[in-house]
């Protein structure tokens, strides 16, 4: 798994106080990590400052409410990961 | 200061939007009925509201930073520390810089001053989001003009 993950299972861990070995890149940081939304910032605001970026949380959270986008596609770890590198790229593009 | 009203910043005294920070003032009531309760013998400055202190000063830069098109909600203290007692007709100094500013929402760090002496500080979270009426966004509008925060506001904010 790339070092994306890594870092975000890392933050995830030390942020949440979570078993860095319960922590899957299947898991949904929301329904299987059982982190809240105020967490979630904080996970957020490491995850910005890691990687130089700004995570859309409002426009992805407004996606999955107009049912244009399921949690699973931004809070399951993997494909946070993959959200994060598009990010990363698009910054450097 | 006005306790019983929340309104705990008496002036702005500074804005600088391009370094991300503010600085007002409030001098804390020599009377008021919350020191009735805190504490009838001895009067002391409640912590929490100098917790909330920091976090108007906190949100006023994040208003002037949104033009007024948004609100800050606070959401989380980290660190605070509350480093002395402040009692009733101290005037205090408090900063604010913005962190960090994030997708809905922003992070801050706080502090007062008292005759230059460190009171308290705080890493403070706010959620940013819209307006929920136009009559809040007005009335925000109201306290910013009383307390001098000085910023250009958009005609249709």
């Amino acid at each position: 798994m790339s070092s994306t993950y890594d870092t975000i299972a890392n933050i995830i861990a030390e942020t949440c106080d979570i078993p860095r070995d319960t922590i899957k890149p299947e898991s949904h940081a929301i329904n299987d990590l059982g982190i809240d939304s105020l967490d979630f910032l904080d996970i957020a605001f490491a995850i910005d400052k890691a990687f130089g970026i700004k995570l859309p949380l409002e426009q992805w959270t407004q996606e999955v409410n107009d049912g244009k986008a399921t949690t699973d596609q931004y809070f399951v770890l993997k494909n946070l990961s993959a959200r994060i590198d598009e990010l990363v790229a698009a910054k450097g593009a | 200061m006005r306790l019983e009203y929340f309104q705990l910043i008496d002036r702005i005294v500074d804005l600088n939007l391009a370094d991300r920070k503010i600085s007002s003032e409030a001098t804390v009531p020599t009377t008021s009925t919350i020191f009735e309760g805190h504490f009838p013998s001895y009067p002391l400055m409640p912590g929490v509201l100098l917790i909330e202190a920091m976090a108007q000063t906190s949100g006023w830069l994040l208003v002037a930073l949104n033009s007024f098109k948004r609100m800050p909600f606070l959401a989380a203290a980290k660190d605070a520390k509350l480093r002395t007692f402040v009692t009733p007709g101290q005037k205090l100094a408090i900063t604010a810089h913005l962190d960090h500013d994030g997708s809905g929402y922003a992070m801050t760090n706080a502090k007062i001053k008292c005759d230059g002496k460190l009171i308290c500080d705080a890493a403070l979270t706010f959620r940013v989001l819209d307006f929920p009426n136009p009559e809040m966004a007005k009335d925000m509008r109201d306290v910013a003009a009383r307390i001098g925060l000085k910023v250009e506001v958009p005609a249709d904010g």
